[in-house]
């Protein structure tokens, strides 16, 4: 009989190694899906996985893999905090919706103005406060009224798509466009626009401001007061009231803080790659920002590795779509199942496997 | 706007109808969460009983072999869970999530090619005597048989908890795993059962969704059903009887504001289809004073 005994501290080894194993079971897994959907199993992996770097459409793909881990990184980095101190905010699709509709509306509001000096960075500043607010609905209703945050949060996501409908239909919508609904494409607008600044990389505006969070959450992490309280409130949560973190202060800013950076990544979204508030303009970063977040050990460098494979998987995921005709969902079975092996082989970070002798139970 | 449209009989006939995937799934997890384990994945469950059940009920054209069917493919992704949380010992917040991402692709894969497709006929109950009774009789003794399925389970799991030895034995479990496996009673495989039932519940829900309230087939069709189905658990205090009060509630809201929307109120439609997630954020600030089981979401490892 094997038996599980619960280690002393989680092994630094299986740490790090644990996510590469979770990825090695859901390529094999994965292939087996493919073949059952008739595809070619090994051409298909080597589709989703080698071809957007290597393959004939490199130059194209290539770009959009720092366009697509912008927004992951973003919004996953600060999830992290959250997830490590117990603060579950997985609304963050929503944050991102609000960013967006906030951003769009300030750019929007000084057309044709175009004093790009000022309208961008005041975009930037809607988005981010856009997301924080939204965030911190479920935040402050945790705090004041002991709501589970996860639930509301997660329903203001109902609450933006609804909202991104109404204006990218009403208030926000294209006056020259035609009756078409979503709103003027801000790509376009000099002013407003986010684009490549290094053309034929994807680095644009956003994964800059993806990078400094990086940066910015490791040194919070490792170096910093804050970091540690972090730490410290999500291991026991009575230790760090002793030593004087406010818990409810504590929420408040791990939901302010993920809700910003989320709110910022939909702002440069829309401004960007997508261009226009349009209704079904998310696409799931949100959500898939929290696989990414556990993928990278809530840890910044992780979490930046964690969002560049994801990316990949999307892009090679619409190559296969393409060449083929691997379907779309199979993608996005592939990202849950990465996720749900991640956690399985986490066992063996915080267990060890012994073999146990006969004995009374 | 025309509010001379709308029928009270017939709204409170719908509310009853409306409810019933939000009553189901909340029930079972309301059974699922006693035992101690919370799992957020009753979307990702809701979603694959939607489409299992609509397949099946579309090629044999039995809408009640969909039922079942529905019920088997969530309890079969629930023992996923089952499995990740109760021996390999994973986060069960993390895993929930998980479960619900994966199943809303699984869904997605597995309902390419039925969009669209109208699902096989499910016809209501005509219950004779009772459903001739003025008022009373459309409102309640109308309906299909499932309604009455769900509110079969709700008087079941209630008598279940209440009374039977199993049902103490399971809230054991769920208030203090240590001590429960202390007097000897296997909290794995109680669990296990419990979130079996969860599933199968959530699998139900789902095909009401697809089989009889839309009915056809669409992705992500569930739209949040299942998380609120987890805040109506919470709105109940862990009590069947309130939760099928809370399910009611939700069901009214939603019956309400589809009225509205067809007798043209100045609202957009768009906010009135907010009501629903609105009301259900409203319902948890209120209500959320009641004390969950104990050992609620703790990971359960026993040391020798």
């Amino acid at each position: 009989m094997l038996r599980l005994e619960k280690r002393p501290q989680p092994s630094q080894v299986w740490t790090y190694t644990t996510p590469l194993l979770a990825v090695a079971i859901t390529m094999v897994v994965g292939g087996i899906l493919f073949a059952a959907l008739g595809k070619d199993p090994l051409v298909a992996i080597r589709t989703i996985f080698w071809d957007p770097m290597f393959g004939q459409f490199a130059s194209y793909s290539l770009p959009q893999l720092l366009v697509k881990a912008g927004p992951l990184m973003l919004i996953a980095i600060g999830l992290s905090f959250g997830f490590r101190a117990g603060v579950w905010n997985i609304g963050a699709e929503g944050q991102y919706i609000i960013g967006a509709i906030c951003g769009a509306a300030v750019g929007l509001a000084f057309y044709p103005m175009e004093a790009r000096w000022l309208i961008f960075p005041l975009m930037i500043i809607a988005g981010f406060a856009g997301g924080m607010l939204w965030a911190l609905i479920p935040g402050f209703l945790r705090v004041r009224f002991g709501t589970n945050e996860i639930l509301v949060s997660l329903m203001l996501v109902y609450v933006a798509e609804q909202l991104l409908a109404s204006m990218s239909l009403g208030l926000l919508r294209n006056p020259e466009g035609m009756g078409f609904p979503g709103s003027r494409n801000l790509s376009q607008i000099t002013s407003s626009q986010n684009l490549e600044l290094i053309s034929g990389t994807g680095m644009h505006w956003g994964v800059v401001f993806a990078f400094i969070a990086v940066i910015f959450a490791y040194i919070a992490l490792s170096r910093h007061m804050f970091g540690f309280n972090v730490r410290l409130a999500g291991q026991s949560p009575k230790a760090a009231a002793f030593s004087g973190v406010n818990p409810k202060r504590l929420v408040l800013i791990c939901m302010g803080l993920s809700g910003a950076l989320a709110g910022a990544a939909g702002l440069f979204e829309v401004a960007g790659p997508s261009g226009q508030v349009s209704i079904d303009f998310n696409v799931g970063y949100g959500f898939t920002a929290i696989i990414v977040a556990f993928l990278g050990r809530l840890h910044p460098v992780g979490i930046l590795l964690a969002a560049l494979l994801m990316a990949l998987t999307y892009i090679g995921g619409e190559i296969a779509q393409l060449t083929l005709g691997l379907p779309g969902a199979a993608i996005q079975l592939f990202q849950g199942m990465l996720l749900f092996f991640l956690l399985a082989v986490d066992v063996l970070t915080n267990y060890r496997i012994v073999l146990a002798k006969s004995e009374a139970a | 706007m025309d509010f001379s449209s709308i029928n009270p009989i017939l709204l409170l006939a719908s509310l009853m109808v409306a409810s019933t995937p939000i009553l189901l799934a909340a029930i079972g997890e309301l059974v699922v969460e006693r035992a101690g384990v919370l799992n957020l994945g009753v979307e990702g469950m809701m979603i694959t009983g939607a489409v299992c059940g609509f397949v099946v009920a579309y090629h044999s054209g039995s809408p009640w072999l969909g039922f079942v069917c529905a019920a088997l493919g969530g309890a079969g992704l629930s023992l996923l869970f089952a499995v990740l949380t109760q021996l390999l010992l994973s986060n069960q917040v993390a895993t929930g999530l998980a479960l619900t991402l994966f199943g809303l692709g699984l869904s997605a894969l597995i309902g390419q090619g039925y969009n669209g497709i109208k699902a096989p006929n499910f016809p209501d109950w005509d219950i004779p005597l009772l459903g001739d009774i003025p008022v009373i009789g459309p409102i309640v003794f109308q309906h299909d048989p499932m309604v009455y399925v769900g509110l079969l389970i709700v008087a079941a799991v209630w008598a279940f908890l209440k009374y039977s030895r199993a049902g103490l034995i399971l809230r054991a479990v769920g208030e203090n795993h240590d001590a429960a496996h202390a007097l000897g009673y296997n909290v794995i495989v109680i669990r296990f059962l419990a979130i079996a039932f969860g599933g199968a519940c959530a699998g139900l829900g789902g095909a009401y969704i697809s089989l009889v309230r839309v009915p056809q087939w669409t992705e992500g069709m569930t739209a949040g059903a299942g998380w609120i189905a987890l805040a109506i658990v919470v709105f109940a205090s862990w009590k069947p009887g309130r939760l099928l009060l809370g399910a009611y509630l939700f069901g009214g809201v939603t019956v309400l504001q589809l009225n509205l929307q067809a007798a043209g109120l100045a609202i957009p439609v768009e906010y009135l289809s907010m009501s629903p997630y609105l009301a259900t954020i409203i319902v948890l600030v209120i209500m959320s004073a009641g004390r969950a089981p104990g050992s609620l979401g703790k990971i359960f490892h026993a040391s020798r």
